[in-house]
């Protein structure tokens, strides 16, 4: 092009100066969730503080969300790309429902998680995901994801800020890690304690961590999924909960398969 | 000359943008395609997305702890370990640990690193996990298809050869597996590797990821064509049980499978640390049997060998 045969020397330095362009749109919100499977419920919990480095964002920023009368799913890491990933699950269910009649089933749910997350893996979502809730068979289940989406069914998951403060605690407390029976005792069976022991758990996990870690505190959420039919007075009993908690029934989003999903809040130390 | 008109528009790698998403969220979105939603038609992927930049693959480089080339990363995705196969007189014998670490964290100790692709074949898990979850799931999609199309099953080397072929697609882009397609076709049963290079290789016997090596040696010294299906089935233990001893990265469980000409088999699930003990004992067990053996040959003052 002629008009460019003797590039002006204001246009050359522009280009020629090597400038570092960095794109870094990763940060890192902290806060911690976890998950623990029952035989006919399972229990998905986060706590409710936000932080960028030291500076705490807000108190009440929400991790853990009901997707469906039987699934819970509970995001971790980056909080601009956890809330835009569950709104597009999100999405996707609504799709499903409309296509199929009927509410997408846990498994389901889960697979579809996996190849969302994948379809970003040469641009990943800094976001752990922990999926709860009630499988076809009426069994409670949890689905860890990695932020690509390898994803496997467990009994129990910690992630986030807290985990290799939570996970430790939790392999010992639901798989009996590292314990042996008294002698002539009843051997140890992982994945059937009841409703009140595993409440306790997560609650004593959360004011554990918030104790020890900068970036876990200020409240929980803790949602309880129950298979239909099951007795909801282990939890709706006042006395079984500790002060200060508070129990709300979160109605059926659907047409209501019986499951009923709850959801208890209590406070966290805020300093 | 439009350098200038060059310099302004994107390259046409980058043109596969977020945006493009929702376009492509067509009625396979809508419907369940098995939740693999963003295939196209003919079966490739479509809309994987890729960050606006002029090198995609050293932004993964800098924010995931991929090849674990970038250990200080954010993003930690989860790494398999110690994997192994071999063909012998009886089948397949394909033993694999259970680890999964980010970092120095065990991220997981109960990972299912063998993938059943269907009752005929299975794949193995090394590298970066949800890199062979996923293709391995799409591979068995693929294999089905081809079943439906073509009324017979599906060879080994043709399986591996879809997984070597889609892998190759991305091959520079920062994909991370190292997987055995094992199987038992017309041929017989057939091992073969295929990484995230593209390289697809048939063999015998394979050992893969970070504890391979002790592996390797393990397996190496005891094995032979004309193993029965218990001394194969335990040489494949006791190679992952070496593996996982010695290697920090490969631990907690070992599952073995064995595959024969009816399909594949779950043998058993087996705790690398009580089995090593369980081996320890054993050859204690076996050292003092043999003292005392010695000592009586000596107190008989034989020159001849003794037999007990």
């Amino acid at each position: 092009m002629a008009l460019y045969s003797n590039a002006p020397a204001s246009y050359a330095d522009h280009t020629s100066a090597p400038i570092e362009h960095r794109f870094n749109p990763y940060s890192d919100n902290g806060g911690s969730i976890l998950a623990i499977a029952g035989k006919d419920f399972s229990v998905i919990a986060g706590d409710t503080r936000q932080s960028e480095g030291y500076n705490i964002q807000t108190r009440y920023a929400r991790k853990v969300w009901q997707l469906t009368d039987k699934a819970v799913l509970a995001t971790n890491g980056f909080a601009a790309d956890g809330n835009n990933f569950v709104k597009r699950v999100k999405q996707r269910l609504e799709w499903y429902e409309h296509a199929h009649h009927k509410p997408m089933g846990l498994k389901s749910i889960a697979r579809m998680i996996q190849t969302m997350l994948y379809a970003k893996r040469f641009f990943p979502y800094y976001v752990y995901n922990i999926l709860g809730g009630i499988e076809e068979d009426g069994s409670g289940a949890v689905y860890s994801f990695d932020p690509v989406g390898s994803y496997e069914r467990e009994a129990c998951r910690a992630a986030g800020a807290a985990q290799s403060l939570i996970q430790p605690f939790l392999d010992n407390q639901i798989y009996f890690k590292n314990q042996t029976p008294e002698t002539g005792s009843e051997p140890f069976i992982p994945g059937n304690l009841p409703l009140s022991t595993v409440l306790s758990l997560v609650v004593d996990s959360f004011t554990s961590a918030t104790e020890r870690h900068i970036e876990v505190g200020d409240g929980m959420e803790i949602y309880v999924v129950m298979n239909k039919g099951r007795t909801t007075d282990d939890l709706l009993d006042k006395k079984k909960l500790g002060p200060g908690m508070e129990v709300e029934e979160l109605g059926a989003l659907g047409e209501g398969g019986g499951e009923r999903t709850f959801l208890v809040r209590a406070a966290l130390k805020r300093d | 000359m439009n350098s200038v008109l060059t310099q302004l528009q994107p390259a046409a790698p980058h043109r596969m943008q977020e945006d493009d998403e929702f376009q492509q969220a067509d009625s396979a979105s809508w419907g369940s395609m098995a939740g693999f939603g963003n295939l196209s038609r003919s079966g490739g992927v479509q809309g994987m997305s890729i960050p606006r930049v002029s090198d995609p693959t050293a932004f993964l480089d800098l924010h995931t702890d991929n090849m674990s080339s970038n250990p200080d990363a954010k993003i930690k995705i989860a790494h398999g370990t110690t994997t192994l196969a071999f063909r012998f007189k009886g089948g397949i014998i394909v033993a694999v640990d259970s680890r999964a670490t980010a970092g120095s964290y065990i991220a997981s100790g109960t990972v299912k690193k063998v993938i059943e692709i269907n009752k005929f074949l299975l794949g193995t898990m090394a590298g970066g996990a949800a890199d062979c979850q996923y293709w391995c799931t799409y591979l068995g999609m693929q294999c089905r298809l081809y079943e439906l199309r073509n009324k017979e099953r599906i060879s080994v080397a043709a399986a591996s050869k879809l997984l070597a072929n889609m892998v190759y697609q991305y091959k520079g882009m920062g994909l991370s597996m190292g997987t055995m397609v094992c199987g038992w076709d017309k041929t017989g049963p057939r091992i073969f590797y295929v990484d995230d290079d593209g390289q697809r290789l048939n063999g015998d016997l394979f050992s893969v990821g970070s504890g391979s090596t002790f592996a390797y040696g393990v397996l190496d010294q005891g094995y032979k064509w004309d193993l029965t299906d218990e001394e194969a089935q335990e040489l494949g233990r006791r190679s992952i049980i070496a593996a996982g001893h010695r290697d920090a990265y490969s631990g907690n469980t070992c599952n073995v499978y064995h595959v024969r000409q009816e399909g594949w088999e779950f043998i058993g699930n087996y705790d690398v640390n009580e089995l090593w003990y369980e081996y320890e004992a054993k050859k204690k067990a076996a050292r003092e049997e043999a003292v005392a053996g010695a000592s009586a040959a000596a107190t008989a003052a034989s020159p001849m060998a003794v037999e007990q």
